[in-house]
C-alpha cells in the first residue's frame, strides 16, 4: 500500500449552490481538518450537473456525506451540524479533542 | 362564427378533466376513463391486496397501449425481485426497459447506514426521478411505497413537507403517478396519512375474507372533479392481471329482440308459444333433486350448437366429463361439440373464490368467448359461499350484464321444497323472464315428473302439466291425463290410456252387432213386405177376373138380345 494512499474517501452530494450545501461543505471541511489531516479525499459531487450518479450511491436526500473508503459504506445525511453525530458516522474517535 | 364555436369547443374541453387511461380491465370504465392524467392518485390498501400489481400494471399497460414510457420508483422491491415477481402475469419488464418503455429505480433505504444530523432535504430523490422521467421521456410514475421513506427517516418533519413538494412537482411535471400507501391500524387510509397530500383521486382496495373465502374488492374513495362509480367493485388477480367488473347496470334500458331461440325440446316450444325463448332473455328451470334440470339445460346447449351457435356451460356440481357422459344416456352426444369448440364447459366448485370474484370470473369468461347462450348448473350452489342476498345481487349483474350483451342465459336452480308458493329459488324468478318448474308428482306408488311453466314473459304459454319423460331416445313431453280420478301420469296414464283403447274396441264390435241385427230385421220385413206384396196381386187378379167375366157376360147377353130382336122383327 502506498503511503500516500488516502485513509478516508468521502463524497458529498448536492444539489446546486444551496445554503445547506455550503454549510455541510464546511463543517465537513472543518472536521476532517481537525481530526484527518493528510488521510483524506473530499469529492463534492452536484447531482443537478450529473443527475445519473444519484443511482449508484442511493442518495435521496441531500446533502448526503458517504464514506466509500474505509468499507463498509456510510451514508450522513443533512448539513453535517452535529459534529460528534458526523464522527460516529464516519468512525471516527476523536481521540485528540477529548482526552 | 367559427371563432365562437372554437371558443365554445375549448371551453368544453376545459369542463372536462383530462384522464389517463390505466388499461385495467373494468377501472376505466368505473372511473370514465381513468385516473387523473398529470395528477397523483393514491392507491391504498392493507398488505398483499394487490397495491404494487396495481401499479406495475398501471405502468406496464400504459407502455404497451398506450404508448406512454413510465417510470417506476421502487422502494419495497428489488428492480429483479420486481421483474421476476410479474413475469407470472406475462409481464417483461426487462424487454421494456430495453424499449426505453420503462425505467425502474430501486431506491434503497436503510436506517443502520444512515446517520442524520442537521437540515435537509429530498433534492437528492427528485434530481433521481427527474432523471429517471426525462431519460425515457416519461408519462406515467409510480412511487411504490413512498412511505418507506418513513421507516428510513427520522425527522417527519422535513419528510412531510417533503413530500408534499414532491406531489407538487411531478404535478407540475405534467406525469400522471400512482402512489401506493399501506394502510395502517388508525383510523386513517394510509399509515402515513398520504391521503392528505394526494387530494385528487384516492383508490382503496381491499382484501376481505368472509367464511373462509377471500374476495378483493375496490373502491374510488375520492375522485375529485369526476364522476365515478362509488361502490365497492370486486376484483380479481389473475393470469391476465387485474380485472375489475363495472357492471351494475342501474338503467333498464337494454334492447328487446323479438328474435326466438328453441330449446331443443319441440313440445316445450310448442308450449312457449310454439316457437321457443326469446334471444337474450333469462331462463330458469326450477325444480327437486333428480327432476332432471341438467338434462334440460343441455338439450338446450346442444340445440344451441347445433344451429352454429356458441354456449358457455357453467357447471358447479358435476364435471365436464360427467355431464357429457350423462347425457350420451339419452341419446345426446355433447363431446362434438366440445371437441368443435362451439360448447365449452367451465368447472368449479362454488367454494372455489367468493361471489364477487365467480361473478370476474364469469364475466371475463363471457367477454372472452362470445357465447350465444350461457348456461349456469346450478346457481343454488352458490348459497354455501354467499347469503341469499348477495347471490340475488350478484345474479342481477350477471342477468343485467348478458343481457346487455344479447346473451340467453339459463339458469337452473334446486328447489329444497316442494311448496310452490313458498319457493323463491334464491330469488330469481322475479328477475328471469321464463320460469320453468319440474315436480315431482308421486302417485300411484311411483315417481313421475310433471313440467310446468310458471311464467313466461310476452309470449302466449301453456298453462297444462307436461309429464316430463327422459327415455334414452332423448326428453319429451306428453300431456297428462286428466280424468275424473285427477291427473295422471307415468304408468297410471298409460293404464288410462289402455284402458280407453280396450273400451274402444269392445264399443266397436257392438257398434257391429247391432248393425247386423238391423241387417237381418231389415231383411225379415223385406221378405214380409214380398209375401204382402203378391198376396195383393192375386187378390187385385181375382177381382179383375170376375170383373172381365162380368163384362164378357154383358156384352154376350147384349149381342143375344140384339139377335132375338132382330128375329122377332121377321126379317
Amino acid at each position: 500500500m502506498e503511503t500516500n494512499h488516502p485513509k478516508y474517501e468521502l463524497r458529498l452530494y448536492v444539489a446546486g449552490k444551496t445554503a445547506k450545501s455550503a454549510t455541510a461543505f464546511a463543517n465537513l471541511k472543518r472536521y476532517c481538518e481537525e481530526y484527518l489531516k493528510g488521510q483524506y479525499v473530499i469529492e463534492v459531487i452536484d447531482l443537478l450537473v450529473k443527475p445519473q450518479l444519484a443511482e449508484g450511491d442511493q442518495i435521496f436526500a441531500i446533502p448526503t456525506l458517504v464514506r466509500k473508503v474505509p468499507e463498509p459504506i456510510r451514508k450522513i445525511i443533512g448539513d453535517l451540524s452535529n459534529e460528534e453525530k458526523v464522527l460516529v458516522g464516519l468512525d471516527i474517535r476523536p481521540v485528540l479533542k477529548n482526552v | 362564427m367559427t371563432k365562437e364555436i372554437k371558443k365554445e369547443k375549448k371551453q368544453a374541453a376545459l369542463k372536462q378533466l383530462a384522464k389517463t387511461p390505466t388499461g385495467i380491465s373494468g377501472l376505466d370504465e368505473l372511473t370514465a376513463g381513468g385516473i387523473p392524467a398529470g395528477r397523483p392518485t393514491l392507491i391504498c390498501g392493507e398488505a398483499g391486496c394487490g397495491k404494487t400489481l396495481f401499479a406495475i400494471e398501471f405502468i406496464v399497460r400504459g407502455a404497451l397501449e398506450f404508448n406512454e414510457p413510465g417510470v417506476f420508483v421502487a422502494f419495497e422491491e428489488k428492480a429483479d425481485e420486481l421483474t421476476s415477481n410479474v413475469a407470472s402475469l406475462g409481464f417483461d419488464l426487462d424487454d421494456l426497459q430495453k424499449k426505453k418503455l420503462l425505467k425502474i429505480d430501486y431506491v434503497h433505504i436503510d436506517r443502520s447506514e444512515i446517520e442524520e444530523t442537521g437540515e435537509y432535504d429530498l433534492d437528492g430523490l427528485f434530481i433521481r426521478i427527474g432523471h429517471a422521467i426525462d431519460s425515457i421521456g416519461a408519462k406515467r410514475i409510480v412511487l411504490d411505497t413512498v412511505e418507506n421513506l418513513f421507516a428510513g427517516l427520522s425527522n417527519q418533519a422535513i419528510l412531510r413537507a417533503e413530500l408534499r413538494r414532491l406531489f407538487q412537482w411531478l404535478k407540475n411535471k405534467g406525469v400522471t403517478a400512482v402512489i401506493t400507501g399501506e394502510r395502517g391500524e388508525g383510523p386513517g387510509l394510509t399509515r402515513q396519512g398520504l391521503e392528505e397530500y394526494v387530494s385528487d383521486c384516492v383508490i382503496l382496495l381491499d382484501h376481505r375474507v368472509s367464511e373462509q373465502i377471500s374476495t378483493r374488492r375496490l373502491r374510488v374513495i375520492k375522485y375529485r372533479g369526476s364522476m365515478h362509480g362509488t361502490n365497492e367493485y370486486p376484483f380479481m388477480i389473475d393470469e391476465d392481471g387485474i380485472s375489475v367488473l363495472p357492471v351494475t347496470a342501474l338503467k333498464l334500458n337494454k334492447d328487446a329482440s323479438t328474435e326466438r331461440v328453441p330449446s331443443g325440446i319441440p313440445p316445450l316450444d310448442r308450449m312457449l308459444g310454439g316457437r321457443g325463448f326469446y334471444k337474450g332473455s333469462s331462463i330458469l328451470v326450477s325444480g327437486t333433486a333428480g327432476t332432471g334440470k341438467t338434462s334440460i339445460a343441455s338439450c338446450f346447449a346442444s340445440e344451441t350448437c347445433k344451429q352454429g351457435g356458441r354456449c358457455l356451460y357453467f357447471a358447479f356440481e358435476e364435471s365436464p366429463k360427467q355431464i357429457v357422459r350423462n347425457m350420451t344416456s339419452i341419446d345426446m352426444d355433447l363431446q362434438k361439440f366440445v371437441d368443435n369448440g362451439l360448447l365449452k364447459f367451465h368447472a368449479s366448485r362454488p367454494s372455489l373464490y367468493g361471489l364477487e370474484q365467480h361473478l370476474v370470473a364469469m364475466h371475463k369468461m363471457i367477454k372472452q368467448f362470445k357465447p350465444r347462450v350461457v348456461i349456469f348448473d346450478p346457481i343454488t350452489n352458490l348459497i354455501t359461499v354467499g347469503s341469499v342476498r348477495d347471490v340475488k345481487s350478484m345474479l342481477t349483474r350477471l342477468i343485467d350484464f348478458l343481457l346487455d350483451e344479447q346473451i340467453t342465459v339459463m339458469f337452473t336452480a334446486l328447489s329444497l321444497n316442494t311448496i310452490v308458493n313458498e319457493q323463491t329459488d334464491e330469488g330469481v324468478s322475479s328477475l328471469v323472464d321464463t320460469w320453468i318448474m319440474v315436480r315431482d308428482i308421486e302417485f300411484n306408488g311411483e315417481r313421475n315428473r310433471g313440467l310446468y311453466i310458471m311464467k313466461s314473459r310476452g309470449m302466449s304459454h301453456s298453462n297444462q302439466v307436461r309429464e316430463f319423460i327422459i327415455t334414452d331416445k332423448g326428453i319429451d313431453l306428453v300431456d297428462v291425463y286428466l280424468g275424473p280420478q285427477g291427473v295422471l301420469t307415468g304408468s297410471a296414464r298409460e293404464a288410462q290410456r289402455l284402458q280407453e283403447l280396450t273400451n274402444a274396441v269392445l264399443h266397436k264390435n257392438t257398434l257391429t252387432m247391432k248393425d247386423r241385427e238391423l241387417d237381418r230385421k231389415r231383411k225379415v220385413l223385406q221378405s214380409k213386405i214380398a209375401g204382402l206384396q203378391s198376396e195383393f196381386e192375386s187378390a187385385e187378379e181375382e177381382l179383375n177376373k170376375m170383373y172381365t167375366e162380368e163384362e164378357l157376360v154383358k156384352k154376350v147377353s147384349e149381342e143375344n138380345r140384339l139377335e132375338l130382336l132382330k128375329r122377332r122383327s121377321g126379317e
